[in-house]
């Protein structure tokens, strides 16, 4: 019996020490390399962030870039931990997050990398080419659900989103489906596929002529039709497609801003990255992968 | 000489309790995590909120009743599929098939086991869903019904495989007996290899409850994950979402400690008292049956 018990509290004791070793080691970046700078976040932005690094390891090959994805949420919560030096996110920071950066010690140091545009896509058989930001609004909370009623095929209308953990689900739910109302309730209606990654949206879209679905920019190939949209509230009769000329002159409705987070002002070597991304070399990247480049070329 | 002989000796039996006992252990430490992390939702949520048929977590709805009607149904879906032809599949191997057939089919059907399950995921999506919408007239093939028939697939190979030992492991001389009473082979098998088998058919089964119950990134990547209430028959073909696909979509994004968190914790929790009902209720009914053939042969 007391064997037994010894051993009970001996696996006990090397669990809780492996548990509990872990939180100790905080993850600064390693110090005697300066060179060396972690980034993680938004799932939108990650291959941009992944361009990014490249180009600059190319340029400084003696530098180190760690880029991962996750969502925006991971991304942030990262900063807050004090696991990342920069957070990519597709949304701005929420208050309560803020708040516990703030408990945490550190102050999120916001930057505008990029603009995105949301781009709504059907399959290429789909005689649609145009709605309107209440129709699209009407189709995702469930009040039109056949093609028939924008003048299309009789069919079912089949809606893709991304899951809610995603910036752009967000994003979308509080521009396109609320309309930028922030009193408005409205929520997805239940039968909208969540599904887990761009990927998968552009395999249903490709393969499903019942369906609708949005999307960044970035990730639209040529075999998805892309959806024209007009914005009520401006021009009812202009409808306009997602291009960096449209994003940038702010006639494209459903755009937004990009955003790194750093902790605190930057300094040192994550401060030299930071305003290189804002460097003209930079900012083509940004135009290449089809997002678009905050600066005016 | 006497000393370092019995030393290694002590060491080994140590060992081997110990890593006995670490089983046990592990299950209550995996059991204490998710308690301490998931018991705090009931200061957080009213326990009606559960009851609710809406889940959209970042606005706060967490009605459980659609993830836990998707996991059923997906499963059940599974079984209705795997369970006859698991069991027909291991009847054949076991019973009819030719030794040098056997020799061929067993280690396929295991080979089907060793799919990861991610493979199978993808020819799902890319491929099946798009054949079962257009076959069956669906709005979109991402249903619980692809999900079902994927899990199905990977639920079979455990089924045949160890319903087939559990056939295997049945007496000669039962067979024997039954064809010399007059009984023809289907009737053999149907009445006295089945039943005589039925505590390892079982265990089969409950395996196979368990892999699709459990199974996470098929039913993430097929299924749609739209948390829809049950709409009568239609509820197969619809798309559906599942607790397991609900944690794992959801729980690498979720704020540490907040009651989305905690929320999460109970749906493993609730998955977790599941799988513990299945197991026990097919424990005390393989135990039972087990003494019940004990005592007519002795």
């Amino acid at each position: 019996m007391p064997t037994k018990l010894i051993l009970l509290l001996f696996t006990v004791l090397l669990v809780i020490a492996a548990c509990s070793s872990q939180p100790d080691s905080e993850l600064d970046s390693p110090t005697d390399s300066s060179e060396y700078l972690n980034n993680v976040g938004s799932d939108t932005m990650v291959n941009l962030a992944l361009a990014w690094a490249e180009q600059f390891q190319k340029e400084n090959p003696q530098s180190n870039l760690s880029v991962s994805g996750g969502g925006s949420g991971t991304g942030i919560a990262s900063l807050i931990n004090g696991t990342t030096d920069i957070a990519n996110a597709s949304r701005k920071i929420k208050s309560e997050e803020i708040d516990n950066a703030q408990a945490n010690g550190i102050e999120p140091n916001e930057f505008v990398v990029a603009r995105d545009a949301i781009a709504i896509i059907v399959n290429p058989n789909n005689p649609i080419d145009q709605l309107s930001l209440e129709q699209l609004s009407d189709i995702y909370s469930g009040k039109i659900n056949n093609w028939q009623e924008l003048g299309g095929e009789d069919r079912p209308i089949v809606r893709l989103s991304r899951e809610t953990n995603s910036g752009t689900h967000v994003y979308f739910l509080e521009e396109v489906l609320r309309l930028g109302d922030k009193e408005d309730k409205t929520l997805f209606s239940t039968d909208t596929l969540l599904l887990p990654s761009s990927e998968v949206i552009g395999a249903e879209i490709r393969q499903n002529p019942n369906a609708i679905g949005y999307d960044g920019l970035g990730y639209v190939t040529d075999d998805m039709k892309v959806i024209g949209v007009s914005d009520t509230s401006a021009d009812p009769s202009a409808y306009i497609y997602p291009s960096p000329e449209s994003v940038n002159d702010g006639s494209y409705p459903i755009a937004r801003d990009l955003f790194m987070y750093t902790a605190g002002t930057p300094e040192g070597f994550v401060n030299r990255y930071m305003e290189w991304i804002f460097s003209q070399d930079a900012q083509n990247t940004v135009t290449e992968l089809g997002f678009v480049p905050i600066i005016t070329q | 000489m006497r000393i370092s002989r019995i030393k290694p000796e002590s060491f080994i039996t140590w060992l081997i309790k110990f890593t006995g006992y670490s089983a046990i252990i592990f299950v209550f430490l995996i059991f204490y995590f998710l308690l301490s992390e998931g018991i705090p939702v009931f200061g957080e949520v009213p326990f009606k909120d559960f009851f609710q048929v809406r889940w959209y977590p970042i606005e706060a709805y967490f009605g459980l009743l659609p993830l836990l009607v998707g996991s059923l149904i997906v499963t059940i879906g599974a079984l209705i599929i795997a369970v006859p032809l698991g069991l027909l599949t291991a009847i054949y191997i076991a019973e009819v098939a030719s030794p040098r057939t056997k020799e061929i089919l067993k280690p396929l059907v295991e080979l089907l086991g060793g799919f990861p399950s991610v493979v199978l995921g993808f020819l799902g999506l890319l491929i099946l869903s798009q054949y079962l919408r257009e076959i069956l007239a669906l709005p979109t093939g991402l249903s619980a019904l692809t999900g079902s028939l994927i899990l199905a697939g990977i639920a079979l190979p455990a089924i045949v495989s160890i319903s087939e030992d559990a056939l295997d492991t049945v007496p000669r001389s039962y067979r024997d007996a039954s064809l010399a009473l007059g009984a023809t082979e289907w009737q053999t098998i149907w009445w006295v290899t089945l039943p005589a088998a039925k505590s390892g058919v079982l265990t089969a089964i409950m395996l196979g409850i368990g892999r699709a119950i459990g199974e996470t990134m098929v039913v993430l990547m097929v299924t749609g994950n739209a948390p829809m209430m049950p709409q009568g028959l239609a509820t197969f073909v619809n798309p559906t979402r599942t607790m397991t696909a609900t944690i794992a979509a959801e729980m690498g994004e979720v704020a540490n400690g907040s009651t989305h968190y905690h929320v999460l914790f109970f749906i493993g929790i609730v998955l977790f008292v599941i799988a513990l009902i299945v197991n026990v209720s097919a424990s005390t009914f393989v135990f039972r049956r087990k003494k019940r053939s004990e005592r007519i042969l002795s």
